[in-house]
């Protein structure tokens, strides 16, 4: 069931949150798409982590402050976020733009990360592998080519958004394009400093993924040290919905190594 | 009053069957529809009849930029700039506009109308845009930095031609060391600078500012909104303390001129038809994308696209509404009489060939406008 909805203070951004289960801490950043519909994926986490789920500055109704203009400053921000916290030592987990931020982050002070987890993450580019274009695909394409599994779609495409749905998707929309438009979900710098990145790094793709291409995956393995890699069949960009389970016991069986 | 005449330069010969299988004309459109051929006669004959209305009278010829599209082959319109200067004698030529943020060096654009200009011995006559939405997914410039990127960009320009160089310039997106216009605008201090717009508050309020008092020039927009956005401009360089100006009150329209209101819409009722239905539209996410226009603006315009759903305009929606002015010379006159007297508006902007309208009718069409509609604007 989904956590009531709470609020937390960074500097002067009121972020809302999202906050359920017991255990180690559990950060878990969203993906351009926004706060994710609490699902059974994230009961399963929340069974055995403290799971935390932030709402990215400028998406949905946390507002957009004009000191985040890139994807190096939510970087930055989600360390900042990690100090106003005080959780100590996280498992950090991010899914397509959450997966680039904590990719990020990691480059930059892996001080308070236990692992991390990428779901599908933005942030590298494979030459002759293009992304697909999520900013010139309609409404009805842009739910369709993220599940591999059509009656996820069908469902989704079968509810009417109430006004205040619409109004969080284009503010979505409005701050994945200030991130994420040019260079189109990369940053070229990124792939030069994954090296820094010194904690155990678990890498989920879906194999039928048409925003990132499963092949991202490769340059994900080459740059990052201590790297494992884990592609889920019959699976689209929206890992955490379209094969939940799997993902779960995935994320949970590697964040339970010894 | 005075008087434009100005061309999109579409692609005419395009397989409209072919373009429909397509989301749009613009970007994804594929360029194998092109014929490298039938365009080049395109050029000739848009170049031609921009040239003939120097002979008809009009003030000035007008030439835009659009990126990859049919709706307009002009990705450089200063090249049509610099041929026209070479065809013609005393006509003023504008480039309405260059999208500004769609550049990384705004300097080229202040250096080449500097050029243009001196080439023309003071013809020219600049227009700033922030290009339409489907070129932020064209260029690959990010559309929620478009303002940032215009306004500093404008400045940045207009700094070029009017400072005495070298200075640096120091902006968020741009960013010089020196800013040296080799050579300087022979107009001093510098180019008249018109804004196309459709008619944003925050677009009215910046080119009405008595620093710039820049021509508003409202575009493709139905008789009631050029009315509103007009009165608008208006009503703001009141508040700025001045009394606006006709000259700085702008309307670009498409504009047939036939015997009868029948016979005009007869001749040019497909035309215009074809330019809003088939060269001109969009879906949204190619139009707005995301940062364009502010999160407000962009809602009223989806939900006002949403209520009027995909009807494709017919001419006579067109007509009915003013977007387009089409009939005799009676009527088309009387149009823009009571235009005139509703805003105060004296600076008009024809397009007189728009969509597939042939040379021929376009030919006629400047005849009559130049003989039976611009007389009776002239003191």
């Amino acid at each position: 069931m989904a956590p009531p909805i709470t609020r937390h203070k960074v500097r002067d951004l009121d972020v809302r949150m999202m906050r359920a289960g017991a255990g180690a801490p559990l950060l878990f950043l969203h993906s351009a798409g926004g706060m994710p519909v609490w699902t059974p994926f994230f009961d399963k986490l929340a069974a055995q982590y403290d799971v935390i789920i932030p709402e990215h500055p400028g998406f949905g109704d946390t507002p957009a402050p004009d000191w985040i203009r890139n994807i190096g400053d939510m970087a930055m921000y989600y360390l900042d976020f990690l100090d106003s916290m005080g959780l100590g030592k996280v498992h950090l987990a991010g899914h397509s733009l959450g997966g680039w931020t904590a990719a990020e982050l990691a480059t930059r002070n892996c001080t308070d990360i236990l692992d991390l987890t990428l779901i599908a993450p933005a942030g590298l580019r494979v030459k002759g592998a293009p992304s697909g274009d999520n900013f010139i695909w309609s409404a009805e394409e842009s739910v369709r080519n993220m599940f591999h599994n059509q009656k996820i779609a069908d469902a989704i495409l079968a509810m009417t958004p109430t006004e205040e749905d619409s109004d969080r998707a284009l503010a979505n929309r409005f701050m994945a394009a200030r991130l994420g438009w040019e260079p189109r979900w990369h940053n070229p710098a990124l792939a030069r400093w994954l090296h820094r990145i010194s904690v155990p790094t678990q890498v989920i793709w879906g194999g039928n993924d048409m925003l990132l291409p499963p092949v991202y995956a490769e340059a994900w393995k080459a740059g990052v040290p201590d790297v494992r890699v884990e592609i889920i069949p019959e699976c689209g960009h929206a890992v955490t919905a379209d094969k939940g389970d799997a993902c779960a016991a995935t994320i949970l069986s590697f964040l339970a190594r010894s | 009053m005075h008087f434009t005449g100005f061309t999109l330069m579409p692609y005419r010969s395009l397989d409209m069957e072919a373009r429909h299988k397509e989301r749009s004309a613009w970007v994804v459109l594929p360029n194998s529809l092109y014929d490298p051929v039938k365009g080049a006669d395109e050029y000739e004959s848009h170049i031609s009849l921009l040239t003939r209305a120097e002979d008809l009278g009009f003030d000035a010829i007008a030439v835009n930029e659009h990126h990859q599209t049919a709706y307009g082959i002009m990705p450089a319109p200063n090249l049509i700039a610099s041929a026209l200067i070479q065809r013609t004698k005393r006509v003023k030529i504008a480039v309405l506009g260059r999208a500004l943020p769609l550049t990384n060096n705004p300097l080229f654009i202040a250096e080449e109308m500097a050029m243009l200009d001196n080439m023309s011995r003071g013809r020219m006559i600049a227009g700033f845009v922030r290009g339409i939405g489907t070129e932020y997914h064209s260029t690959g410039t990010n559309p929620v930095f478009s303002h940032e990127r215009f306004h500093e960009a404008h400045d940045l320009i207009v700094q070029a031609w009017t400072r005495p160089g070298p200075f640096e310039f120091e902006g968020e997106h741009y960013n010089f060391k020196y800013v040296n216009c080799w050579p300087r605008p022979y107009q001093q201090p510098r180019p008249p600078i018109w804004i196309p717009s459709q008619g944003s508050s925050e677009t009215v309020k910046w080119a009405a500012d008595p620093s710039r008092k820049y021509q508003f020039l409202v575009t493709f927009s139905s008789t009631e909104l050029v009315t509103r956005y007009l009165t608008a401009y208006r009503n703001q360089c009141t508040e700025f303390g001045y009394e606006c100006s006709g000259d700085q009150l702008g309307w670009a329209v498409p504009v047939y001129v036939a015997d009868t209101d029948e016979k005009a819409k007869e001749e040019a009722g497909r035309a215009i038809e074809t330019l809003f239905g088939d060269f001109l539209p969009n879906p949204w996410e190619m139009l707005l994308p995301p940062g364009y226009t502010s999160m407000s603006s962009m809602k009223q315009t989806m939900k006002l696209r949403s209520s009027l759903g995909k009807v494709r305009p017919t001419a006579d929606m067109l007509i009915a509404s003013g977007t387009a002015l089409i009939g005799s010379a009676k009527t088309v006159r009387q149009k823009i009489s009571e235009m005139v007297d509703r805003t105060g508006v004296n600076s008009l902007v024809t397009m007189l060939q728009f969509g597939t309208l042939s040379d021929e009718l376009t030919k006629r069409n400047m005849d009559m406008f130049a003989s039976e509609v611009m007389p009776h604007f002239r003191k």
